[in-house]
């Protein structure tokens, strides 16, 4: 299959995972409900900056900086993992295979097509935290929107492509729902989902700064409250992207060794 | 009433024989139960590092609650979320005949099909956590806080399960909705932190909607020897009131039940 053919299918992929995620509804829901932990957050950390500011954040910040973190975890959030398990195990894979299409294409195109549900959820969100905090915090400039805009793209495919990886190691291991939760405790704990990064201790910080996790979430929350100046982000950005190269070498590696011991069983 | 009891030995013994058949599993699940439990204490200790009180709290009493929290999460994921992780799956694939064919109760007999005994090394975490805490406030626990705190404990139990019976019983009205055991997880997470915590609506929902004040807070409070025994009553009625519910709308849902293809 070449390249050109393949873009040629993905307006009709996303229509079809648009309707996917119409049709599926609850479940949609359900997983956008699971990510409420930012709200909940968001009412601890105020209660802590109740008297003085932590850090660069006072309860305003907080405010800002959490529902930041919701809105972009509903538009990078990525559970193929968790659907690559399911159909690995029950043989139903296969339906993908036998179709002339790269399948990480297909599952590319059907978390995307999700995105415009879980707007529905995140536009509100969005529009309290401006109403809450004003716009001043916002990116200023078309060149700070564009950095924002790179990074939270950049961010989707660390998510997308570690949830990929994770789902392929369903080929390997009797169920790879165990790295799942993993990668959940580490996402929560080192990408800025519960604290700001920064609040970190220096030695934990240096270490936070060359994992994947904070690139996924962090960086593009940070750029979108403003936490720092534009000229600041291009080093983090740099990192997130050669996360983005190395997650797709391995994507392609774990997909390939797994597709040639796989024996489709079960159904 | 002694043939249930029967039939639960047997059910757990199953469970204990899958289990001897992953010897390894049992290994490596129980140190990475142990990390994971480490790692969830690192926001505490940013919170911490930052505040020395945070909503009345101290660093070592918030500790009891997230030992609470861990002890319950043990609870949970050894013996409630996995027996009806599958009925999720038994509903789905229409498997639940083979066990509403079986003569006892099938809520009986679903919930005490599977059991995962290495979830159990969180037990040992959450003691640990307890005795470190309290060495650290220099005190220790009186008897009558730890015998509330205990009684508190079962009613916590009461309380997931039916709360785990509720959410199940989802299952039977959506047709794909295979991933609430995650939802689940999430809105429990919240009682890692002690409920004085949350404010306005969030704190009302807390207490009374899906009372995980009572689960962790309170019980952080009777090893205090801050909780009014008084309290165990209303904790008491509210388990009784959850338990209740959870019975009728499970019947109800399996009424609904329409065997494969959904």
């Amino acid at each position: 299959m070449t390249l050109p053919a393949a873009a040629r299918a993905v307006p009709t992929l996303l229509r079809v995972g648009f309707a996917e995620a119409v049709a599926y509804r609850a479940e949609l829901f359900v997983w956008i409900l699971t990510s409420t932990m930012p709200l909940i957050m968001l009412a601890l950390w105020t209660a802590v900056a109740r008297d003085a500011p932590v850090g660069r954040y006072d309860q305003r910040g907080f405010v800002a900086y959490f529902l930041a973190v919701f809105v972009v975890r509903q538009l990078t959030g990525s559970w193929i993992a968790w659907e690559m398990n399911y159909e690995i195990r029950q043989g139903t894979i296969a339906s993908r295979l036998l179709r002339p299409l790269p399948p990480i294409l297909h599952y590319a195109s059907e978390t995307l097509a999700a995105i415009p549900l879980r707007l529905v959820v995140a536009l509100p969100v969005a529009g309290c935290a401006l109403w809450v905090t004003g716009a001043e915090q916002l990116p200023r400039g078309p060149v700070a929107w564009a950095v924002w805009l790179a990074a939270i793209a950049g961010g989707w495919l660390i998510a997308f492509l570690l949830s990929f990886c994770i789902g392929s190691l369903a080929f390997y291991l009797e169920s790879s729902a165990k790295v799942m939760d993993l990668s959940l405790v580490l996402l929560f704990v080192f990408s800025g989902y519960l604290f700001p990064v920064e609040l970190l201790p220096a030695g934990l910080r240096a270490v936070v700064d060359w994992l994947p996790f904070r690139y996924q979430l962090g960086l593009p929350v940070e750029l979108l409250v403003s936490a720092y100046d534009v000229r600041d982000a291009l080093r983090p950005l740099a990192i997130q992207w050669g996360w983005v190269v190395a997650l797709l070498a391995a994507a392609a590696a774990l997909w390939r060794g797994g597709l040639s011991r796989y024996a489709a069983f079960g159904g | 009433m002694l043939r249930y009891l029967r039939l639960l030995g047997v059910q757990l013994h199953t469970s204990l024989l899958t289990l001897l058949q992953y010897r390894f599993d049992f290994a490596t699940e129980g140190l990475l139960e142990l990390l994971w439990t480490a790692t969830a204490l690192v926001p505490l200790f940013v919170v911490f590092d930052a505040r020395r009180i945070v909503a009345g709290w101290t660093f070592e009493e918030a500790l009891l609650v997230v030992g609470w929290f861990t002890l319950l999460q043990a609870v949970l994921e050894g013996a409630i979320n996995p027996s009806l992780t599958s009925v999720v799956e038994h509903i789905r694939k229409g498997t639940l005949d083979f066990i509403l064919l079986k003569p006892a109760d099938a809520q009986f007999l679903v919930s005490t099909a599977r059991f995962q005994p290495w979830r159990a090394t969180n037990l040992l975490a959450a003691v640990a956590i307890f005795v470190f805490a309290f060495r650290r406030m220099h005190t220790v626990p009186s008897p009558g806080g730890v015998a509330l705190a205990l009684a508190l404990l079962a009613v916590s139990t009461v309380l997931l399960y039916s709360m785990w019976i509720l959410t199940v019983s989802a299952a039977f009205y959506v047709v794909r909705i295979d991933n609430l055991t995650y939802l689940f997880g999430a809105i429990f997470d919240a009682a890692r932190w002690p409920s004085s915590v949350f404010r306005g609506v969030v704190g009302f929902v807390f207490t009374f909607v899906i009372p995980l004040a009572l689960m962790t807070t309170y019980p952080a409070l009777a090893l205090l020897d801050r909780l009014r025994p008084a309290t165990l009553a209303l904790a008491l009625s509210i388990a009784a009131i959850f338990a209740g519910a959870s019975r009728v709308v499970w019947l109800r849902a399996l009424a609904r039940y329409t065997s494969a293809g959904g």
